[in-house]
């Protein structure tokens, strides 16, 4: 549910960088979302549509890249990759995992135009 | 317009919202925007440095080169597109304002608790009762989150403790932006405990930041056992489990160990106590526990 409320702070972003860094169109941007980030794609998408309109970034496709959960097991002493916050580790079994990725919920960059 | 959430139908109860949105926005704002605008500056010089250069070349002789853009070639009258590094959190303006509150925080000396849970897990009867059992052992204040109505202010107040509701309007969530008004308005006294009760919901308010010392996670044993693992990030983002109506326990079939098991998969940190605010069993654990947090946060603004 908090989608829109991201998607008014993707926006924020942009617009100031679109006075700091001198463009007045954006064609694209490319967010990165980690699967942890507690992110619904298909609501971001949603809510990005609805808040471009009328901003630099109006008809702006966007691009999400997806960052996989990863976890660093105690007792193995390595990465190992997780699907959920709450996995055992694939190799010992182990819960004494520290989430090391999948929390991404940044702004890449942008195409844009002058 | 409020940071990242857009919520402009925020209200901060009984004050014009105009006038205190400005005014803190303001406040606040130029603080951030002075943070980040070195930053964009630096950032954007250097891109728009490169962009004059590769779009329309002049080399040292002094000749004019077109086409050194993405496209690799100038067409009259269309612009060539470039590329821009962000690289910016998306939640970075909400964790600005964050940090301005934790600041504030830390410069009174006060432990501030974000209360997190589904609606309906006795958030504000742990508070109530909170409050009633320890007014003699801490100063403390209230910022209560829902979308609508004064009545959990009201509560709070009827027990003589002062309190500021945040009406959400449609948010799902407190934002470190609108509890920023709120500390505006509640002026909490130095060395106290301020309880901030979110928005009943174990979704949103896991990802927003609002300057406190700890999240902490009511679940009732009239929910389901299983809720840390269906709720992961929440339970992930707490640092206490509060296990509430253990009075119930002789009527559910609510397992106790299983649900800490699950809630230890997500977080093997998180602390776990038990109680019911009702019947009072267990509440002395959590009031030990707020004690040391307080005095911890006064021991830090004395060093």
């Amino acid at each position: 549910m908090h989608e829109l409320s991201l998607c008014e702070g993707i926006i924020k972003v942009i617009e100031d960088q679109a006075v700091a860094q001198n463009f007045t169109k954006v064609e694209t941007v490319w967010l990165e979302i980690g699967e942890f980030a507690g992110v619904e794609l298909d609501a971001l998408r949603f809510g990005f549509d609805a808040v471009i309109k009328g901003t630099v970034a109006e008809d702006a496709k966007l691009e999400i890249v997806r960052t996989e959960g990863a976890a660093w097991c105690m007792p193995c002493g390595k990465t190992v990759k997780v699907n959920t916050r709450f996995d055992a580790c694939p190799d010992c079994g182990s819960h004494q995992l520290q989430i090391t990725g999948g929390d991404e919920l940044r702004i890449k960059e942008l195409e844009v135009n002058d | 317009m409020c940071t990242v959430c857009g919520c402009g139908t925020a209200s901060v109860e009984g004050k014009g919202h105009n006038h205190s949105h400005d005014h803190s926005h303001d406040h606040t704002h130029d603080h951030a925007h002075d943070h980040g605008h070195h930053h964009h500056h630096h950032h954007g010089h250097d891109h728009h440095h490169d962009h004059e250069h590769d779009h329309i070349h002049t080399d040292e002789k002094g000749d004019i080169h077109f086409g050194k853009g993405l496209g690799a070639t100038h067409v009259p009258g269309m612009d060539q597109k470039r590329i821009v590094e962000i690289e910016q959190n998306i939640l970075g303006e909400n964790d600005r304002y964050a940090t301005a509150n934790r600041s504030y925080f830390a410069e009174r000396g006060m432990f501030v608790l974000n209360l997190v849970s589904s609606p309906g897990s006795g958030k504000t009867t742990l508070l109530t009762r909170s409050i009633e059992d320890c007014k003699e052992r801490f100063s403390m204040s209230v910022i209560e989150g829902d979308q609508q109505t004064s009545n959990d202010a009201e509560r709070i107040r009827a027990t003589g403790v002062k309190a500021t509701q945040v009406n959400t309007g449609k948010g799902c969530h407190l934002d470190a932006h609108m509890v920023g008004h709120a500390l505006e308005h509640l002026e909490p006294e130095e060395g106290s405990v301020l309880f901030i009760e979110n928005v009943g919901n174990l979704v949103c308010p896991a990802a927003f930041d609002l300057g406190e010392a700890h999240k902490v996670a009511i679940l009732s044993v009239t929910e389901g056992e299983d809720k840390p693992i269906k709720y992961p990030d929440m339970f992930y983002a707490a640092d206490v489990m509060i296990l509430n109506k253990v009075d119930l326990l002789p009527y559910l079939n609510f397992d106790v160990e299983k649900c800490i098991d699950f809630a230890r998969q997500v977080n093997p940190d998180i602390r776990v106590m038990q109680l019911s605010a009702t019947s009072g069993e267990g509440l002395e654990e959590w009031f030990d526990w707020i004690g040391q947090g307080v005095a911890a946060a006064k021991e830090k603004k004395r060093a």
